[in-house]
């Protein structure tokens, strides 16, 4: 078990035919992923990598199997990709697309709130069960099967957490990027929930940065809800007021939004933090010391 | 994306939403030309830089005569403008607003923005207008109104009315204000904004409903649809080294202090600038190569950094997920070469082929400090700018 995608999920690659794309299909196929089939518009019929391609999602839902899609559509068209899916009735969609105009995805947010599909990202670096499956943009070899979930707005700094963790031997369930995008699918409260319920994760990453008020959300819903225990980083102590830090949605306006406010919101609900990025590893092992046998449970890396 | 009160005001103008007449001057003369062909017993003489708080730093003159007119432009063209917003080191002013005089019955505050906790813009309103709404939130909530817009329906005429009532707009004027809201809805959608905000929306001696000020910003994703808004950016707003950044797709913004970043990735990038002060050093500036990091992409990154006269090393940091350490180690060295590096540099590499790239950056033969964690690489990047002094 881990959460959202495992072994055995059939995935779609929306946007197949484009070199970033193809670049990434290769990947996840050679990590395992069961790549079923390709969407691009006018090029069905045609195989990539040995993936067959369809026009449209509902047609390779239906031909394959398939229950979820990631869509490396560029961002033009990437709301419209993410319709297509939720139309379609995949279980999930995984966009991993950046600079979609936020009023595309507010669209989106509206479309699917009446769907069964549940949106990860946009502007994400997808999500990866370890030594299962890998859907997305991440570096495969860094994750290693163990019981610590992670949860992340930022790609890059996904990578430098788990990668902490499987050096000091800790392995991961599942890794899910949310996307540094200020309107997008699921939050961290969504994620949580998955890793509270799943009997795997015995532990949770929570990496936020500056902008808007998930973070401070979720330390509420788990403080009245988490059985497990959750460390914390939040990037962006020293980004200035007003800019927006690369992610469109990483931004402090108005004097909200900003990295201490986070922080003590997290304290608050008794989550520790990393002073640095450095030390979320070390963070994450100190905390599950606190819990009988747990630091041993959770040591899975060879 | 920013631009000036009165591109905005034109704007504005084109969708039906009423605003004060008046044009834009560069120099004093065009200034009392612009005046001579206004109606008015006197005329607002506004200085157009994209920070707020123009009124309070002395940016906004009233005159009563044409004379009046060009020693105010006289005064603002060339001066330099410090508010709340832009400061320390303010902003020169280049365009002038020469507008005519308004019979300001009341004040109000609106705004559309889109709202992160509900995934849907809101319009937000308040009777304080001409005050900072920040402040208002904090000191008089209840004060503050906001309708939650269906992107499915747009602004209902409903929603608009409401609103118009819930800020105390005098009944004989509210459709005129629903009217202007409900304008101004269609201007955020049509123009992709990410800000539409008037402060202050005015009520008129003869029964009008004016937006006396006019604070737009563009959604940076949109642009590519949005040809004219493009056409009204004004690269003297913007900060040289960020727009050079912007045609090599690399992500920056400039800081105050001394240590040059290159980082992948904007969260790794944000996490880099804390680290650096975390133990005592000062970022010179955000800077995300992006996922590819290649020579040519490094090189560029390298010229804007060095393009800072404050800086005097640089840290570079780069989590090498599929992109293999050995090739982002060539690129580093490459680009050393290219620009001639000077300063002293570390480099910290991880992931695929880390040795490999540490191994190249050795055996370059360039005073390159390797690290092995961030923590560390800032630690010895601040260490050897303390050495050289």
């Amino acid at each position: 078990m881990a959460v959202f995608v495992d072994k055995d999920t059939k995935v779609i690659v929306q946007g197949i035919t484009g070199s970033t794309a193809l670049f990434h299909t290769k990947q996840m196929l050679e990590y395992g992923t069961k790549i079923v089939a390709g969407v691009t518009p006018g090029k069905g019929g045609q195989e990539v990598e040995g993936v067959p391609v369809f026009n449209t999602v509902e047609e390779a839902k239906e031909k394959t199997g398939a229950t979820v899609s990631v869509v490396y559509v560029p961002a033009p068209f990437a709301a419209d990709s993410i319709m297509e899916a939720a139309d379609a009735e995949l279980d999930l969609v995984i966009c991993i697309t950046e600079h979609i105009p936020v009023l595309d995805m507010v669209k989106v947010v509206k479309y699917l709130e009446d769907k069964k599909t549940r949106l990860v990202g946009p502007n994400c670096p997808g999500i990866i069960t370890a030594d299962e499956t890998k859907i997305g943009i991440m570096p495969g070899y860094i994750h290693k099967k163990g019981h610590v979930g992670v949860v992340s707005r930022s790609g890059t700094l996904t990578y430098e957490a788990v990668h902490q963790l499987t050096e000091e031997g800790i392995g991961q369930t599942t890794a899910v990027g949310i996307g540094g995008d200020p309107v997008n699918g699921t939050d961290f409260i969504d994620v949580l929930k998955a890793f509270n319920e799943d009997p795997e994760t015995l532990a949770v990453v929570m990496i936020g940065e500056i902008g808007g008020t998930a973070e401070e959300e979720a330390a509420e819903w788990i403080k009245a809800n988490m059985t497990k225990p959750v460390v914390g980083f939040i990037g962006g102590q020293t980004a200035p007021p007003g800019k927006r830090m690369g992610h469109a949605g990483a931004i402090i306006s108005g004097g909200k939004g900003t990295a201490a406010e986070k922080i003590k919101a997290l304290n608050a609900a008794g989550i520790e933090t990393a002073e640095t990025p450095s030390v979320i590893g070390e963070t994450l092992i100190n905390r599950i010391k606190k819990e009988d046998g747990l630091y041993e449970k959770c040591l899975t890396v060879k | 994306m920013n631009i000036h009160e009165y591109q905005g005001k034109q704007i504005f103008r084109d969708a039906g939403v009423n605003v004060p007449n008046g044009q834009v001057a560069l120099t004093p003369d065009e200034a009392v030309e612009v005046a001579k062909t206004l109606n008015s017993e006197v005329y607002v003489v506004k200085a157009q830089i994209h920070a707020g708080g123009r009124g309070k730093a002395g940016g906004v003159k009233i005159a009563k005569n044409y004379d009046e007119v060009r020693a105010f432009a006289e005064e603002l063209l060339g001066s330099t403008l410090i508010t709340h917003q832009n400061g320390p080191d303010g902003t020169e002013v280049r365009r002038l607003l020469i507008e005519e005089g308004c019979d300001i019955k009341d004040e109000y505050y609106i705004s559309f923005v889109v709202d992160r906790a509900t995934n849907r813009v809101v319009l937000m309103g308040s009777e304080e207008g001409g005050m900072d709404i920040e402040e208002v939130a904090e000191k008089t909530p209840e004060k503050i109104f906001k309708e939650v817009v269906d992107p499915a329906t747009g602004l209902l005429p409903f929603q608009a009315r409401r609103l118009a009532f819930n800020i105390n707009i005098p009944t004989e004027l509210i459709n005129k204000a629903a009217k202007l809201l409900l304008s101004l809805y269609d201007v955020f959608v049509e123009k992709d904004c990410s800000i539409v905000e008037i402060n202050p929306l005015v009520t008129t001696g003869d029964g009008d409903v004016m937006a006396l000020d006019a604070k737009l910003n563009f959604d940076e994703n949109a642009l590519y649809r949005q040809k004219e808004v493009l056409e009204l950016r004004d690269f003297d707003e913007e900060d040289p080294k960020e727009i050079e950044a912007s045609k090599f797709d690399l992500s920056y913004i400039a800081l105050d202090g001394n240590i040059g970043c290159m980082v992948n990735g904007a969260g790794l990038a944000m996490a880099t600038m804390d680290t650096i002060n975390h133990f005592g050093g000062k970022p010179a500036n955000f800077l995300d190569v992006g996922g590819g990091a290649t020579a040519e992409k490094v090189t560029e990154a390298f010229k804007l950094i060095l393009s800072d006269e404050n800086v005097e090393g640089i840290f570079v940091n780069i989590f090498g997920g599929i992109m293999r350490c050995d090739v982002i180690a060539e690129g580093v060295v490459e680009a050393v070469h290219n620009v001639g590096l000077e300063i002293p540099l570390v480099v910290r590499l991880e992931g695929t082929n880390v040795d490999k790239g540490k191994e190249i950056l050795r055996e370059s033969g360039l005073a390159i400090t390797p690290a092995s964690t961030m923590a560390e690489g800032a630690q010895k990047i601040i260490a050897l700018l303390d050495e050289s002094k």
